[in-house]
């Protein structure tokens, strides 16, 4: 390259700058930019934005002036008190413990762990995904056949027998249980996008010019799927939230002192409780709902701004 | 084709081996052992030691997995502590149940999908068509349980039109009484089964609607002057149904698993309730023979789905 360069005139620096500048301006926006014009085009994605953003804080930070063990604690004079008697908000359950301060503890553990499910499994079945669909050939067979079988396996009761056989666990095992199983989905996505993406010419550039195979997968493959992980991290993490709380409700997730929206819901299992007293699980019941909708909402612009014939915001 | 039946069918031996391995792994991993029970005044600690050795539970594993698999083979899978009953008989009892449920929920999702997916691709773009995949949108984001509770809170204590414990009514004389009342127990929460697990054959169908509105069979079709609607019913309707036949296979590892959920809820007397029963009585031999039965049926389901998509698509056939 050195002996070439010299048959060019050099530039200077501050040409230099312009003409990155005008590149700049001139290349497609980052996929960032794309999903940020596309929610500013769409009111009511912005409002599920914003909604889901707030409340998340809200809970967060709420929850640091809540005490916990305290309101665990039972105080059987609160006995199934009614919606704002006694100053509780939402009213109180069998242990006259109060709902409002429970589905705000509750909220804060299960978005978290819905969270922290999403980051785990979906980091482990993208780079699955990106390996599998690059290298192609006996690595993607071998690794096929471990996704094949790990698809066979019934999820649901392998979790719980899993967590009962485990004594002590936490939010953090539990978490770290789910991803071993709720990477599936993303790794499949992800490998058919990368199986196309490594027959183009950019990439077999790459292979030429001798660059490092984990260089391509992960500078150059990667970025340019950017905005399909973007939009399948978003879906994933509403469906998460109902993994938790799913289990939690089965009496198999969190332990039963830590409050999830799970457990809250589980109230709904005595007949009694169910009718008489519904503001002990409807609650939760409806925030999980809205929650769920909201995230894949976005998840849903994200989608639209990722096929550019779909944009709203180019219209 | 022949040659990629039984490529899936090589596929499936070691699967199942593994799967074997692991279901007998997590079983030993569980703690307790089936005699420490039986401990009393006369049979002592050593007495129950010499049991163990007796029946082989102090032997490398790999020895006592290979004495499980010839049980398994000889249809002994042991006996519950929970019901002192073999565990084949208390699961086939259960199974039944499940069996029904899962029969009903998968015809009635056909039933609303089917239309639903060729409506949608029939005018695609157009307000029906919105209104759809809204619908699947909103059925899809949902957890399913949230909306089993809300589902027997409205309609069966609120408004009270089914009912909400159990899969038969003991007042129920008399062969069509109970059949009558099986049904009647099966209905909501086969309905909400199937109005919530319509997402993927409706996004399928609505697909594959689209994709042949614009082939070359349906042009020439139309420019013969078949009537449009006979296009839909008879052309496109008949060359997409089998691939979506074949998702019934698939299906039934969803269902399986959600038969978990929806047991629970209803306090419907099939597989996944024995299951969640059994792990709270932590009855070790009923909740290993079920998580490998439901592997295994898993499996089955998967290959029917596979082998009929590779007689139905060529393009899937393995190389």
């Amino acid at each position: 390259m050195k002996q070439t360069g010299e048959n060019y005139e050099e530039i200077s620096t501050e040409d230099l700058k312009r003409l990155s500048k005008q590149a700049e301006k001139e290349a497609a926006p980052s996929a960032g930019r794309i999903i940020w014009n596309e929610f500013k085009a769409d009111r009511p994605a912005l409002i599920a934005l914003v909604i889901v953003v707030a409340f998340i804080l809200f809970v967060v930070i709420a929850s640091l002036f809540i005490n916990t063990s305290k309101m665990m604690e039972t105080n059987i004079l609160d006995y199934f008190d009614a919606p704002f008697k006694d100053g509780f908000l939402l009213g109180a359950d069998a242990g006259g413990r109060s709902i409002a301060q429970q589905l705000i503890v509750g909220s804060r553990n299960s978005i978290g762990i819905a969270l922290g499910l999403t980051v785990i499994s979906s980091t482990f079945g993208i780079a699955w995904g990106l390996i599998s669909g690059y290298f192609g050939g006996f690595v993607d067979w071998g690794m096929q056949r471990v996704y094949d079988f790990m698809m066979m396996l019934p999820m649901t009761m392998m979790i719980i027998v899993i967590v009962t056989i485990i004594n002590n666990y936490n939010a953090v095992t539990l978490t770290l249980i789910f991803s071993c199983f709720y990477w599936l989905g993303t790794s499949r996505l992800i490998r058919s996008r990368t199986l196309a993406e490594s027959k183009k010419d950019y990439v077999a550039a790459s292979i030429t010019s001798g660059t490092n195979p984990w260089k391509i997968i992960f500078r150059e493959v990667m970025p340019n799927i950017s905005s399909l992980i973007i939009v399948d991290t978003t879906l994933s993490f509403a469906e998460n939230i109902g993994v938790e709380t799913g289990l939690s409700y089965l009496g198999f997730g969190l332990p039963a002192q830590t409050p999830s929206l799970g457990t809250l819901i589980a109230n709904a299992n005595d007949p009694n409780n169910i009718t008489e007293y519904w503001w002990t699980w409807f609650p939760a019941a409806l925030e999980i709902i809205i929650l769920c909708l909201a995230i894949s909402y976005i998840g849903q612009v994200a989608r639209r701004a990722a096929d550019s014939s779909q944009r709203k915001s180019n219209k | 084709m022949w040659k990629t039946i039984l490529r899936r069918i090589l596929i499936m031996i070691p699967e199942i081996i593994i799967l074997s391995i692991i279901v007998f792994l997590l079983a030993k991993a569980m703690p307790g052992d089936p005699f420490t029970g039986s401990i009393n005044p006369r049979a002592g600690v050593a007495q129950i030691h010499h049991l163990m050795e007796v029946n082989g539970l102090y032997d490398p594993w790999y020895q006592q997995y290979w004495n499980w698999v010839v049980h398994l083979f000889h249809g002994n899978l042991g006996e519950s502590y929970q019901y002192n009953e073999p565990v084949t008989r208390i699961i086939g009892q259960r199974a039944v149940n499940t069996l029904w449920l899962s029969l009903f929920t998968v015809v009635l999702t056909y039933l609303i999908a089917l239309p639903m997916g060729i409506y949608a691709g029939r005018h695609e773009g157009k307000l029906p068509d919105t209104v759809i995949r809204f619908y699947t949108y909103v059925t899809y984001c949902i957890p399913f349980f949230v909306i089993l509770v809300l589902g027997i809170w409205i309609f069966g204590y609120v408004l009270g039109w089914f009912p909400t414990t159990g899969s038969v009514s003991p007042t129920a004389n008399g062969t069509f009484a109970t059949i009558g009342s099986r049904f009647y127990h099966m209905l909501l929460p086969g309905i909400l089964g199937a109005l919530f697990g319509t997402v993927n054959i409706v996004q399928y169908l609505r697909s594959e609607v689209v994709d042949a509105k614009s082939s070359d069979y349906v042009r020439t079709a139309r420019a013969k002057g078949v009537p449009i609607n006979d296009i839909y019913r008879h052309h496109i309707f008949r060359n997409s149904l089998l691939p979506i036949a074949a998702f019934a296979g698939y299906s039934i590892t969803g269902l399986l698993n959600g038969a978990i959920f929806t047991e629970s809820v209803f306090s419907y007397p099939g597989m996944g309730l024995l299951f969640v029963n059994s792990i709270s009585y932590r009855d070790y031999t009923v909740i290993t023979a079920l998580v490998l039965l439901f592997g295994i049926l898993n499996i089955f389901g998967t290959l029917l789905s596979d082998i009929i998509l590779s007689i139905v698509d060529p393009r899937i056939r393995i190389e």
